[in-house]
């Protein structure tokens, strides 16, 4: 088969970040700061991603922000050509580093919102101070201008916020929200009793998308992420597996999904040693899912195996243990039963489990007790 | 859309020529649209400062189709880019 060349690229600049959700999507195992690809290789990369077809670029992390080499960055991607989409949290801009990337040609800002108050937004981003931050960073991005998108992940603490999320957007002056309910992959696997929303929550989330879709159309344009645990189809992920996009993480690997690391079997090359186009074309992770030769008869013979492509890998991994198997979300799944009642136990914790913080890529770090009390804001 | 309507495109939306498609592409936001020929050769007309009226007239003229038949064309690609927030309208 003959793959189409991928349209977008989610570059992990670095895996630090001031914040730690403890819904992290960053792998178990962290990049360290000494093997985070250096400024040139990163601009010889965005080059070869451009030569491939790729049109979007995602800097994201991690907080990107915490690269020093931000504006070199953004500069090099609008150098090769490509639409580049700063993905962040806002801690760590500061009014003259926005000026400096708008000199550099930034097109897009995606800023991440973790809850519509201090006290929530806080507790989740385990960042004293966060919020306050952050709403500073909107005004400046709106001051530069900069096209905003906020990103805003659902879960059974702060589902009820939505409502006052798309107001927030609104009064940011954003164009778009992305509100996905949050993917249990990764350190969010260790959070599913503190976080997994019930059905009745996952419904509602459903019906609120459709009236603000509804009430506010030609003003907030609204991607929706619903929680598929609860449902009987499984995602489309990725647009299907090496069929548009690609990772690179901080260390230079490249991934077909940003949690592929979890699949044991896979083998991922690096930028280092191979280009771009031979590891989109001809790497073993990138081949290992695309087509339907890898599929299970369940799927192989389904009439949806277009549309959802089998579902996602990493949550037949995650959940069955095997990731060629059929995605359990679906209904047809032999596992599906087993893993609605593991949803809906997950859902029935109360409120006062406690948050398992993620941990920064540093040997020395330590686990916190009290959610930002170990660092404060560094901009 | 009025014809005293002025589209343009806002901060973010661009026109980008794909050197491996070989295609023009509106690229903004979290997306990259293909353009037709139709498409582009509406969407370069779009610079801020000219009306919709004048736009469709003068795309009319260029290829000698009926101004109705351009206007309605034209109306319905530019407001499903209006709704996705890729087109604004300063009237």
């Amino acid at each position: 088969m003959n793959p189409q060349p991928p349209i977008a690229m989610l570059a992990e600049l670095t895996h630090r970040c001031p914040l730690a959700c403890p819904y992290c999507s960053n792998p178990l195992e962290l990049a360290q700061i000494e093997n985070e690809l250096d400024t040139e290789t990163w601009a010889r990369v965005f080059d070869e991603a451009s030569r491939l077809g790729v049109l979007q670029l995602h800097l994201s992390g991690g907080e990107p922000a915490s690269r020093r080499d931000l504006v070199e960055l953004v500069a090099a991607a609008r150098e090769a050509g490509l639409y580049t989409n700063l993905i962040t949290s806002g801690i760590g801009l500061t009014e003259k580093k926005l000026a400096q990337l708008d000199q550099a040609g930034l097109d897009h800002v995606q800023l991440s919102l973790q809850g519509t108050t201090p006290e929530m937004a806080d507790e989740i981003g385990g960042y004293r101070g966060g919020f306050t931050r952050k709403m500073q960073v909107s005004r400046w991005i709106a001051e530069v201008g900069f096209p905003l998108t906020l990103n805003v992940v659902l879960h059974r603490r702060n589902l009820h916020q939505l409502p006052r999320a798309f107001e927030i957007a609104q009064e940011m002056g954003a164009r778009r929200i992305e509100v996905a309910t949050v993917q249990f992959h990764g350190w969010a696997l260790r959070n599913r009793d503190a976080l997994m929303p019930s059905k009745e929550q996952a419904k509602e989330a459903i019906r609120l998308v459709n009236k603000a879709r509804k009430d506010l159309k030609g003003t907030l344009v609204i991607d929706f992420v619903p929680a598929d645990y609860h449902d009987q189809l499984p995602k489309r992920c990725m647009g299907g597996w090496g069929t548009t996009g690609l990772n690179v993480t901080p260390d230079g690997q490249v991934l077909p999904c940003h949690a592929a690391q979890t699949i044991p079997h896979l083998t991922f090359d690096n930028v280092s040693e191979t280009s771009l186009s031979e590891i989109w074309y001809k790497g073993p992770a990138f081949n290992a899912y695309r087509g339907d030769a890898w599929m299970p008869d369940t799927c192989k013979t389904c009439e949806r195996k277009e549309i959802d492509f089998g579902g996602c890998r990493c949550q037949a991994m995650a959940l069955t243990g095997d990731p060629n198997a059929t995605d359990p979300v679906c209904a047809k799944s032999p596992h599906h039963l087993m893993v609605k009642q593991r949803a809906e136990q997950h859902a029935a914790q109360g409120d006062d489990v406690p948050l398992t913080y993620r941990e920064p890529p540093r040997k020395t770090a330590t686990q916190r007790q009290i959610p930002g009390a170990t660092r404060r804001a560094s901009a | 859309m009025a014809p005293s309507d002025i589209p343009c495109l806002p901060r973010g939306v661009r026109l980008h020529y794909d050197q491996v498609r070989k295609n023009w592409m509106l690229l903004a936001p979290e997306r990259a649209i293909p353009l037709d020929e139709v498409g582009h050769a509406i969407l370069k007309e779009v610079d801020g400062t000219r009306s919709f009226g004048e736009i469709t007239t003068a795309l009319a003229e260029k290829y000698d189709a009926p101004v109705a038949q351009v206007q309605e064309d034209s109306a319905g690609f530019l407001s499903a880019l209006k709704n996705r927030r890729f087109l604004d309208l300063v009237s």
